[in-house]
């Protein structure tokens, strides 16, 4: 197990979670995809996931952090399990995700996306939405099913005569309340939260975040919360992961992190964070060049074209993810990064 | 805590309550004056047609011998005992274009849902699986609409034989590439949606995703292409009556109707004109309807 998630959350500093137990542990999780480049090119790999690894705790919150195309959503399909990994291994409570039948397994995994007004079906109504899981997963009368449907709906602060409303009768908040609802409705251990909340009106955000994390509270339920929204990371997270380009190139505890970022990719996301007070922002220029094409990765580290700090060793050895300052970071000046 | 606050702003649009799907589409379908003169005309056929044996004054095979050809009954010889005329043989042509009209809507009924029945499954499997089994629908598809409909319409009717049913089948082989390539497009833009995601991640089925997530939301281009098809299938349909394949004689079809009267048509005007009127009245209301449809059901026509 060296090297893992695993090693450094028992490590000192890891916070007050671990009397809880992990509910879902990836290792080395890779999802590559080949695209046909014609009939005369050899067909492409893309490796939009390659080689993630955590662990998640009942009640505990995962933010997987990177600007678009680094893999989160990915990430996200893999967790699911909508796509199969193309290798690496996933254990729900340590067992492996071959050894559960695919219904026990659907009801531990469940998701909320990024945007309300694409995630429910707009032909049905909100209470056949809700119930639809508990109709394909499990073997609950018409009656049962109406009535945990009106129980998730009262946790999620909607009304019971709402019912029976279709989708496009609702705010963009509201929507995004009925799809949380769907996600509790099978009692799912873990829920993959993608950008959950970068859809919504700031005023909004607020709220719909405080209702995630107070039914986290009362399910224990484990987060694995996808965002590029580094002040919505600091609200909701207690684990960071940082990914670049399909790989986590920092991980460790939140507090950790954001005191002292020890990857220079990680300290440029947080400079680039908006703040109220401008002086307190940390003058770090913004990373030269654009995300380089997943299809043609730079060699060595993959960040090495746009680093400011970057040397000649950058571009020809490939980091590795090592434990430094109570956190994992694929870097090798990590120790030098004031 | 915010939660009370939030359940009162939640309440407020029970209020005004928003007008049901339903509601609204009427709202939009009504602007259109057009489209429900065509309704109205549509509706008026489809009670002659369900109660022709009522409303019409004779059987629509019943030959008076005595009044073979009689004009209509404004023209001079004209008797208001057969308003519209007698054909070559003496029957009434008014109760035979009612009892037709009954034949017409019939032939547009089933041949819509034969076609449509059949595009949707073969659209949704070519969109929902892709690959090879895509191109193989999708090519056998393009080769069907590169013959001429009622070239292709024949062809079939000369495999299966004359014959009013089997020139519906026909019919309905001719328009079915439209319907599977609707369907299939349709259906590869709401796959790529989030609340199909939402339904695999809840454990959806593939016969699941295909009929009770995903159709429902292919449903409206659907709607309005079988409403044009009805029109498209009453024309086809007369065209094979016309040419002796479709529905024979002594069947009131209106197609049928024209064919066997053509040799008096310098003689006796009216025993063309007012199937083809027929034909031509039918056809118009299917497609004002049609396009109030669209204009309706397409939101990004909506003003």
């Amino acid at each position: 197990m060296t090297g893992t998630a695993m090693d450094m959350r028992q490590g000192p500093g890891s916070g007050t979670e671990t009397a809880s137990p992990v509910v879902l542990e990836a290792r080395d999780l890779k999802r590559y995809y080949s695209i046909r480049r014609g009939m005369f090119a050899a067909d492409a790999t893309v490796k939009a996931v390659d080689g993630v690894s955590f662990a998640l705790r009942a009640g505990s919150t995962l933010a997987v952090v990177g600007e678009s195309g680094c893999g989160k959503s990915t990430l996200a399909r893999v967790v699911t399990l909508i796509d199969e990994p193309t290798s690496g291994e996933m254990r729900f409570d340590g067992r492996l995700a071959a050894e559960f039948d695919g219904r026990t397994l659907r009801r531990k995994v469940q998701m909320i996306f990024q945007n309300p007004y694409g995630s429910l079906n707009p032909r049905k109504k909100v209470g056949q939405i809700l119930e639809e899981p508990l109709e394909i997963n499990t073997s609950l009368s018409k009656a049962e099913r109406r009535e945990r449907a009106h129980v998730i709906m009262a946790k999620v602060g909607m009304r019971p005569d709402q019912y029976d409303r279709y989708p496009h009768m609702f705010s963009g908040g509201q929507r995004q309340r009925i799809a949380i609802a769907r996600a509790l409705m099978l009692n799912p251990e873990v829920v993959v939260a993608d950008e959950p909340v970068s859809a919504l009106d700031v005023s909004i955000q607020a709220q719909v975040l405080n209702l995630m994390m107070d039914l986290q509270e009362e399910f224990k339920l484990a987060y694995l919360f996808i965002s590029h929204d580094l002040s919505v990371v600091r609200h909701i997270a207690e684990d960071v992961l940082v990914m670049y380009l399909g790989k986590p190139v920092e991980h460790g505890p939140k507090e950790t992190i954001f005191a002292r970022a020890r990857h220079p990719y990680t300290r440029t996301l947080l400079a680039a964070t908006p703040r109220v007070a401008f002086e307190d922002k940390p003058q770090i220029p913004p990373p030269k060049g654009e995300l380089p094409s997943p299809l043609n990765p730079p060699p060595g580290c993959a960040y090495h074209r746009r680093c400011p700090f970057a040397t000649e060793r950058c571009a020809t050895e490939v980091p590795p993810l090592r434990p430094v300052d109570g956190r994992l970071v694929a870097c090798h000046y990590a120790e030098q990064m004031a | 805590m915010s939660a009370t606050d939030d359940i009162e702003m939640m309440a407020s649009p029970a209020k005004a309550a928003p007008p049901s799907p339903l509601r609204t589409f009427w709202w939009s379908f009504a602007e259109n004056k057009g489209a429900v003169a065509g309704l109205l005309v549509i509706v008026v056929i489809a009670i002659l047609a369900i109660f022709a044996d009522w409303i019409a004054p004779h059987s629509p095979t019943e030959q008076f011998r005595d009044f073979r050809l009689l004009p209509p009954f404004w023209a001079d010889g004209g008797t208001l005992r057969f308003p519209l005329g007698t054909d070559d043989i003496g029957r009434d042509i008014l109760s035979r274009l009612i009892h037709g009209a009954r034949l017409s809507m019939a032939i547009g009924l089933i041949v819509v849902t034969l076609a449509l029945g059949m595009g949707i499954v073969l659209g949704l499997v070519a969109g929902f699986y892709r690959g090879w089994i895509d191109v193989a629908i999708m090519r056998l598809m393009d080769m069907m609409l590169a013959l001429p409909s009622l070239l292709l319409a024949i062809v079939v009717v000369a495999i299966l034989g004359p014959g009013l049913s089997n020139a519906m089948f026909a019919v309905s082989i001719v328009v079915l590439p439209h319907y599977a390539r609707l369907t299939r497009a349709a259906v590869i833009s709401e796959l790529g949606k989030d609340y199909v995601v939402a339904s695999r991640v809840s454990g959806a089925g593939t016969l699941r995703l295909m009929f009770s997530t995903i159709l429902p939301n292919c449903m409206a281009p659907l709607i309005v292409q079988a409403t044009l098809g009805f029109s498209t299938a009453i024309l086809d349909a007369a065209a094979l009556g016309f040419l002796g394949l479709g529905a024979q004689p002594p069947t009131p079809e209106w197609g049928t109707m024209l064919a066997s009267a053509r040799e008096f048509v310098t003689r006796a005007w009216w025993v063309v004109t007012f199937p083809g009127i027929a034909i031509l009245v039918t056809v118009l209301a299917f497609n004002l309807m049609g396009d109030g449809l669209r204009d309706a059901l397409d939101p990004k026509l909506k003003r």
